[in-house]
C-alpha cells in the first residue's frame, strides 16, 4: 500500500470523516437514503439503533470491497457488492434480534432494507472501489455518521413534539405542559412531517453555507 | 389623515438609505402605502392591466368577506345561547361571537404579520398584502373552540412552510389559509372534527336533545338529514366552522368579487357545476333504495352544506394558487367540485372534502396550465401549416 507513508489521521483523512457532516451530507446534500429517514424516525431509540447498524454495515462493507477491489471483475461488481452488503445486514439483523429484540421488532423490515439504502451502494461504487481500505473505512464511518446525525435530529423533533417524550422519557408530562392545555402534535407522527423537517434542515444548512446553492 | 402624514414624513429619513433604521425600510414602506397611495411611479416599461394594485385588491376581498364574517359572529352567539337554553337578543349573540372571534383574528394577524415582516426585512423585499386576506380567512375556517396557541402554531406553519419557503406572496403552491387548516386537521384532529367543537358551550349544561354535530357530521354517521331545514342550510344558522355556514352571506361576497372583477367567475361556476354533477352521479349510483344517507343526499343540498360554497368563492379563486389560463380555471374548478363531493361521500374519515380537494388541485393547477398552453400552441401551429 502506498498510503503507508501517510499519517493515519492526516488532514485529508480527517476531511473524509468530517465532510459528510456538513458540506457533503448524504441526506441533506446528496438526498440519498431519504426513505429510511421517513420510516424509522418516529421515536429516538429505533433511529439510534438504525444509525449504529448502518454505520457498522457501511464501514465494514467499505473495507471488504476496498480489499477486494482489484479482484472484482467490473462486469459483476454490483452483484459482488450486494452479496457483501447482504451478508453484513443479515449479521446485523441477527445481532439486533439477539440483544435488543423489541427494537428489532419495531424496525421490522427496515433492517433488511439497509441493503437497498442508496448511501451504501453509492459509497461502495464511488469510493471503496478506488481507494485503500483505511480511507474507505473512514469514508464509510463518516457517511454513515452523517446519515445517522440527520436521523437522530429528525427523530428527536418528531418524538418530542409528536409523543411528548425524549428517548421514552415523558418530558412534557413532567414539566406539566399538558395542564396548561398543550397537546401533542399528531402530524409529527405522520411520514410527511419527517420530510418537512428534513426540508427545514436543508434550508438552514443552505442559508448558512451559500456554496451549496446551485447557480441559477 | 394629516396627522398620519406628518408622523410618516417625520420618521421617513430614519428609514431611507443611510438612515439609522435602513434595514427596516420594508416595514416603513408597508405602513406608508397602507395609509396612502405610494408616491413613486415606475420608470421602466410596465403592463397596466387595471388601475388597482394588490393592496386595493386585497381590501376588496376583505370587504367581500365581511357579510360572512358578521353573520358568523352572530351565528356563534346564537348557537351558544340556544345550546344552553338562555334568553338572548340578536345584539347579545353578535357581541358573544365578536368576543370569541376577535382574539383569533388578532392572533392570526399578529403571528402572520410578524413572520411576514421578519422575512421581508431579512430579504429586503416589500411586505406584501396577501396576508391581509389570509389572516382573515384562517379564523373563519376554524371551529369556535380551537385554542389560540393552536391558531398561532398553524399560522406560523402556513406562512413559513406554505409560503415563505417558496419565496413569499405570489410564489406559493398551496393556499396558505387552507394549509393552516390542514395542518391543524392532521396535528390536532380532536379539535377539528367530531360533534363537540362546533358550538361553544363553555362546560355549561346543555338543553335536552342538544347535538353539536354539523349536518355533514350527521350524514357521515348515516343520520338522515331533516329536509325541512333546507332554509337553515342556506341562511346558515347551523353548526360549522366560524365563517362558512351561511351560503347566503357567501353569495353576497361572491357578488362583490364578481362585480369588481376580482374573483374569477369561471372558477366559481365550474366548482359548483363540478360538485353538482358529481353529487347527481352519486345519487344515480345510490338508487332509490339506498341506505347510504350521504350518497342519496340531493345534489343541490350538497352544495349548501359544509365549506363547499366558502371554498368555491374565497379559496378556489385565490389568484396565486389557481390556474392562470381561462380554460385551466374551468378544468381545475370543475375537478375541485368533483373531488370535494367524492371525498365527502366516499371517504368516511373525512366528513368534508372541500379542503382536500382545493389543496389537491392547487398542486395540479400548474400542470393543467402547462397542457392548456401546449394545446393552444399546437392548435395555432396547425393553423399556420395549412
Amino acid at each position: 500500500m502506498s498510503g503507508n507513508k501517510e499519517a493515519l489521521l492526516s488532514k485529508k483523512n480527517v476531511k473524509l470523516l468530517k465532510e459528510p457532516f456538513n458540506d457533503n451530507n448524504p441526506i441533506t446534500v446528496q438526498v440519498l437514503g431519504v426513505c429510511s429517514a421517513l420510516a424509522i424516525t418516529v421515536q429516538l431509540k429505533p433511529a439510534i439503533v438504525m444509525a449504529i447498524s448502518v454505520m457498522a454495515v457501511l464501514a465494514v462493507a467499505n473495507v471488504v470491497i476496498s480489499l477486494m477491489r482489484n479482484l472484482i471483475p467490473s462486469r459483476i461488481r454490483i452483484i459482488v457488492q450486494l452479496v457483501v452488503v447482504a451478508s453484513l445486514v443479515i449479521l446485523v439483523d441477527q445481532v439486533l434480534k439477539a440483544f435488543v429484540y423489541d427494537v428489532s421488532k419495531e424496525l421490522s423490515v427496515f433492517v433488511g432494507l439497509i441493503i437497498t439504502n442508496c448511501i451504501i451502494m453509492g459509497r461502495l461504487e464511488a469510493f471503496a472501489m478506488a481507494q485503500t481500505p483505511w480511507k474507505s473505512f473512514l469514508d464509510g464511518l463518516g457517511n454513515a455518521a452523517g446519515y445517522g446525525n440527520i436521523l437522530i435530529i429528525v427523530a428527536f423533533c418528531r418524538e418530542l413534539f409528536g409523543s411528548g417524550t425524549i428517548y421514552g422519557y415523558p418530558i412534557v408530562e413532567k414539566i406539566g405542559l399538558y395542564n396548561l392545555g398543550y397537546e401533542n402534535n399528531g402530524m409529527m407522527l405522520l411520514p410527511p412531517m419527517a420530510l418537512i423537517i428534513v426540508g427545514i434542515g436543508i434550508w438552514i444548512q443552505r442559508s448558512r453555507n451559500k456554496s451549496l446553492i446551485e447557480p441559477k | 389623515m394629516k396627522l398620519f402624514r406628518n408622523i410618516l414624513d417625520s420618521v421617513k429619513p430614519h428609514f431611507e438609505k443611510g438612515g439609522k433604521l435602513e434595514k427596516l425600510y420594508p416595514a416603513y414602506d408597508a405602513f406608508a402605502t397602507f395609509l396612502f397611495v405610494p408616491g413613486h411611479t415606475p420608470h421602466s416599461g410596465t403592463h397596466i392591466r387595471d388601475g388597482i394594485d394588490l393592496k386595493r385588491t386585497m381590501i376588496t376581498v376583505l370587504g367581500a368577506l365581511f357579510p360572512a364574517l358578521f353573520f358568523g359572529m352572530w351565528n356563534i352567539g346564537q348557537l351558544h345561547f340556544n345550546a344552553i337554553g338562555a334568553e338572548y337578543t340578536n345584539i347579545d349573540a353578535f357581541l358573544f361571537g365578536l368576543l370569541k372571534m376577535a382574539p383569533m383574528i388578532i392572533v392570526s394577524y399578529g403571528v402572520g404579520l410578524t413572520i411576514e415582516f421578519g422575512f421581508a426585512v431579512q430579504r429586503g423585499h416589500q411586505v406584501n398584502e396577501g396576508y391581509l386576506v389570509t389572516g382573515m380567512l384562517i379564523p373563519m375556517i376554524m371551529p369556535v373552540d380551537v385554542p389560540l396557541w393552536m391558531v398561532a402554531v398553524s399560522v406560523a406553519f402556513a406562512v413559513i412552510i406554505g409560503k415563505e419557503v417558496f419565496g413569499g406572496t405570489g410564489m406559493n403552491i398551496l393556499n396558505p389559509a387552507l394549509t393552516a387548516r390542514a395542518f391543524l386537521f392532521f396535528a390536532y384532529p380532536t379539535y377539528m372534527s367530531g360533534d363537540k367543537v362546533w358550538i361553544h358551550t363553555g362546560g355549561e349544561a346543555t338543553v335536552n336533545g342538544f347535538s353539536g354535530a354539523t349536518p355533514l357530521g350527521d350524514l357521515a354517521n348515516n343520520v338522515p338529514l331533516d329536509m325541512s331545514m333546507i332554509g337553515s342550510f342556506f341562511y346558515g344558522d347551523i353548526p360549522g366552522s366560524m365563517g362558512e355556514t351561511s351560503t347566503l352571506a357567501i353569495l353576497i361576497g361572491a357578488a362583490i368579487l364578481l362585480a369588481t372583477g376580482i374573483g374569477s367567475w369561471r372558477t366559481m361556476i365550474s366548482v359548483f357545476v363540478g360538485g353538482y354533477l358529481m353529487a347527481l352521479l352519486l345519487n344515480v349510483l345510490a338508487g332509490p333504495e339506498s341506505t347510504n344517507e350521504l350518497m342519496k343526499t340531493p345534489a343541490h343540498v350538497h352544495l349548501l352544506l359544509g365549506g363547499f360554497a366558502f371554498g368555491a368563492v374565497f379559496m378556489a379563486t385565490d389568484p396565486v394558487t389557481a390556474a392562470q389560463t381561462d380554460k385551466g380555471k374551468i378544468i381545475v374548478g370543475f375537478l375541485i367540485g368533483v373531488f370535494a363531493i367524492l371525498v365527502r361521500v366516499v371517504n368516511p374519515a373525512y366528513p368534508e372534502g372541500m379542503m382536500m380537494a382545493i389543496l389537491l388541485m392547487n398542486v395540479f393547477a400548474p400542470l393543467v396550465d402547462h397542457y392548456v398552453v401546449e394545446a393552444n400552441i399546437k392548435r395555432r401551429l396547425n393553423r399556420v401549416k395549412k
